[in-house]
This record gives structure tokens, sequence and C-alpha cells, in this order.
């Protein structure tokens, strides 16, 4: 079990203080997302518990370890981290990129062992990029690109997997397969993923555990189907809209109320408030 | 799991044995390595053969490993190879090795394929130095020459470090920034003391700032040999730091990598061996850019490759040049680093034309 | 040789309100004339005040204090601030050209044209007069800047930061190296133009100011004009696109204008470096990203810079003087230094 706590934490870059005394738990073998609107502070959260951003004040605790205390390749074991937009040398290839995920297990005299070899083989079967192997990471679509990084964290064999904005810039294609990957790989290896991202939408198809923030602050914190109303989707993002159930995941969905198309139908399809309420639907 | 073959992998282990010991290079490296080798040593023996003396190449190679001891010709034919050539052939060669694997370093910290050994202020610090020693204290010993260009390269790469550290990092913006403005001041200075120096010593300095082998001897060869030997097979052994590095500092410190201190020491490595390489040649320009950048696109950028690699054909074009140099305008010769640089300035038209519609 | 491309962070700029940028022009403008003043009052012979005044605007012919200032010093002085504004106006019109906050007019090969041009001049030549290094300075500069131009220029997408970049390394080792050749084999040429590389403002007269300066004053005028345009191509090419801009036609005249003042800052005190680096920096970090406002301040604050330096140059090892980009190098690094450090966060 490792569990991911946050105490008190206060993040800033220079003088600009962006989270203030927050605290979050982060649930173990579950997936866990971030939202909220540019200028939240959610990156900034997700940097601050991975050890990339110093606090200011509190702390983040692993297990009971807090994690600015222990050996920066201790922490790589137990805790990676995907950035966002990640760039590889020119000329790099996929099996290359996967490799480097095991540097937390290495040494300087013993740089490549039989283990490092059967695991780096591993993630690339797992993220199904085996056929790639070869080609340089420069070469691939964004989607293929995204996979060869996830496969890069999956050689790291860390429990806990932090990334940031893993969709943004995608295809619609890639995002859900990039998300499905994800879903697999927390449920059939126990990984806890904690992954901010852009669309609530998916974030509520996605995600076990759902943190929302604003402001520095969280609003809400919860499973998507408990705590995603109206009037958090209008307090934490400005926006007013509808929440009816997804057909497909039985998760909330959010449809924003745009007031330049707005026609009468809106009413007579979606009259309720009440998120458990399946509307009526036209013919298509 | 798929029962499909798992893929070969793009490199080879080296793995001794019994020992816990494993080294892994790009699979391309061994063949190109070997290529580069074959080629020094042929342009080795024919600079060594190339000059007023005349030779055959049979000759050299003979003299070379000793067995034509009764040719009556033998002490001639010893005085010019031991003496007069292989030294600063030899010098050319470990000049050019120290030079390209600083280069590969500095590339490789900065993830800028246009970064040169020079980046820390190593050359204006040393041609201080050197131009002090020359035009004021009025000596060319090639004893103490390499000893206070090493000591003000030095000197200058940890002043620029020690300004650029603040709140615990060295950014490398920071970096670049305050190199410009110490190199400046250096320079500024440098010409200064050549402005009201003796014009004949004026002229010495500004052969020993172009970058040249001329006249030297063993004990330069042994001095940078020695260097080499300790601080190369550092830098191999740092190779995976500068793979990681190479991802990007957050991916870097998300795997674990002590990201400022790993820099440090690299660069560390990276500034003593081009503060070597100019102590005993002066400030040879081009190498320690081109040998990584063509290098890179022969054996891929993992460093544990590219690192040798590109250190042997960045000493073969060092012998190269040394050889044009002397030839070009026989029976004088072209500092070494005019050479160099009338080699590099067609290396980057080349690049502008392959850029050019980028 | 290296491509430092790295961005710089903006910050917000230390005059922070609008309303306040004229009046500091004016006040920068008022602080010119000052060091100007105490430029002239200052040399081998000290001269009053009461003195100059009077040799500027009631000149007597026959007094010796007003003949030095009238022919020594105030040409001498005059040249420093328009060798200095030209120099700062060129390496802000550089900076925004190719977004490269490292780039100096030397980018273009401008400096390395010229030394070239002067030591080929000398060699062949001779022993020439100071207008003649100007000519061979300026043309030498002029076609090294074309040269790089239209190489940073070939295939698709016209000119770009990069290209200009390698084609200025390009260009720029290829002549040192030949000029080092000359050089190291030829005694008497170098040391006749030692002193001219070193850049120096010493024996600058008002003939040789004359003939220079037209060419600096239109530039700098021109790039008033442009001012609006370089602001937005210095925000991307596609933005400036985006918004209606004829690119190539922006960056050819802002390429022009650099030779002008560069090229005419070259053949008037020889290759400068340093003023062009940083007075950009430091009126980014006063007035902000509009050129509008760059332009005018930093020709102002080139100008002090050369002036101030050029006196402490003149009276650091009297009755000797050093050439005034030693000075520059010695006042503005540790300056440079201090700004790198507390702007550079990350």
């Amino acid at each position: 079990m490792t569990q991911l706590n946050a105490a008190h934490l206060s993040l800033s870059y220079d003088n600009t203080h962006i989270i203030h005394d927050l605290s979050v738990t982060i649930p173990t073998h579950k997936i866990t997302a971030l939202v909220g609107p540019n200028g939240c502070g959610k990156s900034t959260l997700l940097r601050g518990i991975s050890r990339l951003l110093k606090p200011r004040r509190g702390n983040v605790v692993l297990d009971t370890h807090d994690i600015w205390s222990m050996p920066t390749k201790e922490l790589a074991k137990r805790l990676g981290i995907l950035p966002q937009g990640p760039v590889a040398p020119e000329g790099l290839t996929v099996h290359e990129l996967v490799a480097q995920g095991r540097y937390p297990h290495q040494s300087w005299l013993q740089q490549w062992s039989p283990e490092d070899e059967r695991i780096t083989l591993e993630a690339l079967e797992i993220t199904d990029i085996a056929a790639f192997a070869d080609r340089p990471v420069d070469t691939l679509s964004g989607g293929q690109r995204q996979r060869a990084w996830i496969a890069m964290t999956l050689a790291q064999d860390s429990d806990l997997i932090l990334l940031d904005e893993p969709t943004t810039f995608l295809d619609l294609a890639y995002q859900i397969d990039v998300l499905n990957l994800l879903h697999d790989l927390n449920v059939e290896r126990g990984k806890t993923i904690v992954m901010v991202l852009h669309d609530l939408n998916q974030a509520c198809r996605y995600a076990d555990f759902l943190v929302a923030l604003c402001g520095g602050e969280i609003r809400a914190q919860g499973a998507p189907s408990e705590v995603v109303t109206e009037d958090l989707v209008n307090s934490v993002f400005g926006v007013e809209s509808r929440i009816m159930q997804d057909p497909i995941t039985d998760t909330p969905l959010i449809i924003p109320i745009s007031h330049r198309r707005k026609t009468n139908l809106t009413e007579t399809v979606l009259p309720s408030r009440e998120m458990n309420l399946m509307p009526e639907r036209e013919t298509a | 799991m798929s029962a499909k073959n798992p893929p070969r992998p793009s490199w080879i282990t080296l793995r001794p044995r019994g020992a816990k010991f494993s080294y892994r290079i790009d699979r391309r490296v061994p063949l190109i390595a070997l290529i580069i080798a074959t080629f020094t040593i042929v342009v080795l023996v024919f600079s060594i053969n190339y000059g007023q003396y005349n030779m055959t190449v049979g000759d050299v190679v003979l003299t070379l490993l000793g067995l034509n001891k009764d040719h009556p010709d033998y002490r001639n034919f010893a005085l010019v190879v031991h003496t007069f050539r292989l030294p600063r052939i030899l010098l050319s060669f470990l000049v050019g090795m120290a030079l390209a694997t600083s280069g590969t370093i500095m590339q490789g910290i900065t993830r800028n394929p246009l970064a040169d050994p020079y980046l820390l202020g190593v050359s204006s610090g040393a041609g201080l130095a050197a131009v002090v020693l020359i035009v004021a204290v009025k000596t060319i010993s090639l004893y103490w020459l390499p000893w206070a260009a090493l000591g003000g390269a030095l000197l200058t790469a940890a002043g620029i470090y020690t300004f650029a550290w603040k709140n615990g990092t060295s950014s490398p913006i920071r970096l670049i920034l305050i190199g410009i403005a110490i190199e400046a001041v250096l320079a500024a200075v440098t010409s200064t003391i050549l402005l009201f120096g003796q014009i004949n010593d004026v002229q010495q300095a500004y052969v020993w700032l172009a970058g040249s082998v001329y006249g030297r001897n063993w004990e330069h060869v042994y001095a940078i040999g020695g260097w080499l030997l300790i601080f190369l097979p550092a830098a191999m052994l740092m190779a995976r730091q500068l793979n990681t590095l190479g991802l990007g500092e957050d991916t870097a410190k998300g795997l674990g990598q002590r990201v400022e201190w790993q820099r440090g020491v690299l660069l560390f490595i990276s500034v003593t061996l081009a503060a070597v390489a100019v102590s005993v040649s002066g400030t040879i320009g081009f190498i320690g850019l081109i040998a990584p950048h063509i290098t890179r696109r022969l054996v891929g950028p993992s460093h544990e490759g590219l690192i040798p690699a590109s250190a042997l054909f960045g000493g073969a074009l060092l012998v190269l040049a040394d050889l044009v140099g002397r030839w070009v305008i026989a029976p004088s010769e072209l500092p070494i680093g005019v050479v160099t640089a009338m080699i590099g300035a067609p290396y980057f038209m080349y690049l502008l034309y392959r850029n050019r519609n980028a | 040789m290296t491509a430092r491309t790295q961005p710089l962070n903006s910050t917000s700029r230390l005059i922070g309100r609008r309303a306040f940028l004229l009046p500091g022009l004016i006040i920068a403008l008022i602080l010119l004339v000052l060091c100007v003043l105490w430029s002239i009052t200052l040399g081998a012979a000290k001269i009053d005040t009461q003195v100059v005044y009077q040799a500027l605007f009631q000149y007597d012919p026959s007094n010796f204090d007003h003949l030095i200032i009238q022919t020594v010093r105030l040409p001498r002085v005059l040249s420093g601030i328009t060798v200095g504004a030209a120099l700062a106006v060129a390496g802000a019109m550089m900076q925004g050209l190719t977004r490269n906050p490292l780039a100096d007019s030397g980018l273009l090969g401008i400096n390395s044209g010229a030394s070239f041009a002067v030591v080929m001049g000398v060699f062949l030549l001779g022993d020439p007069s100071l207008s003649t290094y100007a000519l061979f300075g300026f043309t030498g500069a002029a076609i090294a800047a074309a040269l790089v131009y239209g190489l940073g220029s070939m295939g698709r997408g016209g000119m770009t930061p990069l290209k200009l970049t390698l084609a200025g390394v390009v260009l720029s080792a290829f002549l040192s190296a030949f000029t080092t050749t000359i050089l190291i084999r030829d005694q008497e040429t170098l040391e006749k133009i030692r002193f001219w590389t070193a850049g120096a403002l010493a024996g600058r007269e008002m003939p040789l100011l004359l003939q220079t300066a037209p060419y600096i004053i239109i530039g700098i005028i021109a790039s008033l004009f442009i001012s609006r345009q370089i602001t937005t191509i210095s925000l991307g090419d596609d933005i400036a696109k985006g918004l209606g801009q004829n690119t190539a036609w922006v960056k050819a005249l802002a390429a022009l204008i650099i030779v002008l003042l560069a090229g005419g800052a070259v053949a008037l005190a020889g290759p400068i470096g340093f003023v062009g680096l940083i007075i950009p920096h430091v009126v980014r970090f006063l007035v902000g990203v509009d050129y509008r406002w760059i332009i005018p301040y930093s020709a102002i604050l080139g100008g002090m810079l050369v002036t101030v330096a050029d006196v402490a140059a003149r009276v650091v090892i009297r009755p000797q003087e050093l050439p005034v980009g030693v000075m520059m190098a010695i006042i503005g690094a540790p300056f440079f230094i201090w700004l790198a450090r507390w702007k550079v966060k990350r």
C-alpha cells in the first residue's frame, strides 16, 4: 500500500502564491483526476506532490516517509511522473526511451541488468508498441508517442504514476486510447494513477476520485457521481450547465449551456436540474 | 502477453562474465569506431610521412615499429619521426579527442546541438592568461604556458559557475548570460594587452590564440594523455546521466536523478578537458562542435557509444587538419586553428542547406 | 560560436505607467546632455564648464582651449554618442528580428566583415587614412551582412532566426580565419590595424563624423518609422503574418537599417561590442517590449554608456588612453551580471 498524502501544502513560484494550505489524500489503487480552470493550480499541485516543486510550507508523505527526506532514487522507484509535453532527443528509439525508465534501479557500475531488459520488454508489450521499438520517437504519431512515454514510466515499475495533462494536444482517438491504457494499468496492474485533465467529461468517465481546484483551493473531492453538480461546475469553471447521466458509462455528463444556440428544445430535453434523470432523446 | 518475438534491441550490452559490471552501446558503434580508427591510422602514417625530409611510407612504418635500426639513415629517420613529427601529430589526435568529448558533454547538458566546449569562458580565460604570459611577462616557455592557460580556464569557469549559482541552481540561461558578460571583459582586457605589447610578442600571441601544435614535444603529449586517461573513461561512465538529462529536467527528476549534482559533475569534466586541450594547443575551434554533431547522426544520441565515437572522430579530424595546415602553404604552416575554422565554415554551410526548409 | 537561442522570461517593466514613458525619455535626454558636457570638460587638460559654454556658443578661434574643445573634444564626444546610439538601436533591432535576446549586430557578420575588409585594405594599400578605414569598414560590413542575410534566407520560409544564426557563424568563422592568417604572416599590417580593431574614439575628427553620421541618423529615423512592425515581428512570424504584415519586406528593411547603423558605427570607431547586447536588455527592463519606446531609449542610453565609458577610458591611465570598447566591457559586465542574477529566476 503506497498512500500519498499532502498536508497543509503551500506552493508558490517565486513570489506568486498558487496554493495555500491545501491537504489531500490520494486514494491507493484508484484513478484520481485533478481538474479545474487554467491557473487554478492543478499542475502546480501535481508538481508539489511529485517533488518537482518544493513547498513553502506543509509536507508530502508517501506511506510514512516525507518525500523530501527520501533519496531521489528511492522515491522514483515508487512514484513516477510524466510531465506535460515531454520531448525526446532527436533520433532516440522507442526501445531506448523505455529503457530510460530503469534509471532508478541502476547504478554507475551496474548499468544494464537482465532484469532491466525483461521489464523494458514487458513495458513495451503492455503498451502495445513493441512493433515500433526500433523507430525514433519523433517519427511516431502523437498517440503512439504518448504511449511510449507511458511505457517508460511503466518500466520504472513504480506503484504511483502521475501525469500532467497526458491527453492535451492529442487527437480524440488517441486521447481515448491513452485514457483506456491508463485505466487498464489501474485495473490489471493495480497502479495508482493521478492525472491532470483538461476535459471534465473525460475526468468523470475515467476517474474514481475527482479533485476540483479553483484559485489554489480544493472546491470538491470525491467520486465524480457524488461531487459533480451544476453548482460546482458553475463555481469552478464559471459555466452554466445541465448534468445528465452519461449513457455509456453512467457517470456525470456535463453539457454546457451556450446561450447563443439555446433553443426551446433545451427546456424540453433537459427540463430538470436533477442529475439522475434520463432525458427523452429525440430521434437523431 | 502475446507470443511475438521480443524486439531486437538497438544496442549491444557489454557484460564481462562474472562481474556485476555492464555497459550498453548502440550496435552501430563498433563498426563506425573501426572505420574511424582505420582512417585515423592511415592519415597518421601519411601525416608522419609528409614533410621537408623525404622518407617513404615504408621507412615511416619501420621506424615507428623500430624495425630498421640497422638502416644507415636510421638516426635521421628517428629524429624526424620521433622528435619532430610524431609528438605534434599525436598531440593533435589527443587534443581532438579531448575537445570532441568536451563538446559532446556540453551539447548533452544544454540539450543544444550547437553548444561548444568553450561555453563556460574556457577560451577567453586561457587566452588572457596566455597573452599575459607572452606579452607582459615575455615568456613563450612551452612549459609555463600550459599551466597558466589551464589555471586561467579553470578559474574563469569556476567564476562563471559561481556567479550563476543562485537558490540552489545554476540555471542554464544564467550560465550563458553571465558567461557572455565575463567573456566580454576578458576579451577586452586581452585586446588591451595586445594593443600595448611589443609587436613581436603580439604576433606570437596571435599564433597561440589561433591554436597551434607547432613545436610541441612529448611533454605535452604526456600531459594531455594523462588527463584524458582519467577523464575520458569518467565521461563514458557518466553517459547514462547524460542520456537522462536529455529527457528534460522534470522527467529526469521524476526518474530519480539528482539533476544539479550530475550536471555539475559533467560540467567539471567537460571544462577540464577543454581547459587541458586549450592549454597545450591554444583555442582551436569547431572540433568540439562538429565532431559530436556528425557522430550523432552516425551512431544515434545514446551517449555510451556517442562519447567514444565522437572522441575518435574529433581526433581524426584534427590529425587531418594538422596535415592540411602543414601542406597548404608549405614550407610554412598554417596554424591548426585556422584550418579548423576553414573546415568548420563549410560544415555550417551544409547545416544551413539542410535546414533551409525548416 | 554558439547559437544561444534561449528566450528570457519577460518581467514587468520598471516604468510601470505609460504616462511616465515620455517624461522618462526627456529625463534621459537631459542626462545625456549633461554627460556630454561633463565629458567635454575632462581630458588631458582640465577645462572649466564656463569655458566650455563659451567655446560652444561664443567660439573664439584664437583661444587655445576653445580650439581643443571644438576640434578635438566635441567631435570625439559627438562620435561617441553617435556610435553608442547606432549600436544600441542596431542591437535592439537585431534582437527583435531574430527573437534572440542574445543577438547583437555581430550576428550578421558585420564586425568580422568590417575587420576583414580593413585588414585586406591595409595589407594591400599600405597606410590608409582614417577615412579610408571608414570606407573599407563600411563596405566590408555591408557585403558581409548582405551575404549573411542572403544565406539566411535560403529555402522555403525566407529568413528565420536559426538560419540567420548559422549563416552568421559560417561567415564570421571563415572571415576571421582569413583575417588571422594575414595578421600572423604580416607583422606590418598587424602593427597598423591593432588599434583600430580594439575599437576607439581617439582622433575622430569632425570631417569623419560628418561623413558617417548621416547614415546613422537615417538609420535611426527609419527604425522609428517601422518600430511598430518590429514589435509585431518580435512576437513571432506567424502572428505577424496573421496580422497582415508583409514580413519579408519588414525583415529586409530591418536588415538594411541594421547595416546602416552598425556599419556606420564600425566605420567610425572600429568594431565595438557589448553595447548592442546589453543596452536593449536594460531598456526592455525599463520600458517593456514596445519598440516605439525601445528605440529612442536605446539610442539615448547607448549614447550615454559610450560617453561615460569614453571618459573613463581617457582618465583611467592618464595621459595614455584605453580603447573605449575595453571600458565598456569593464563597466557593463558587472552590471549585466547583476541584472542576470536578479532577472533570471529559473
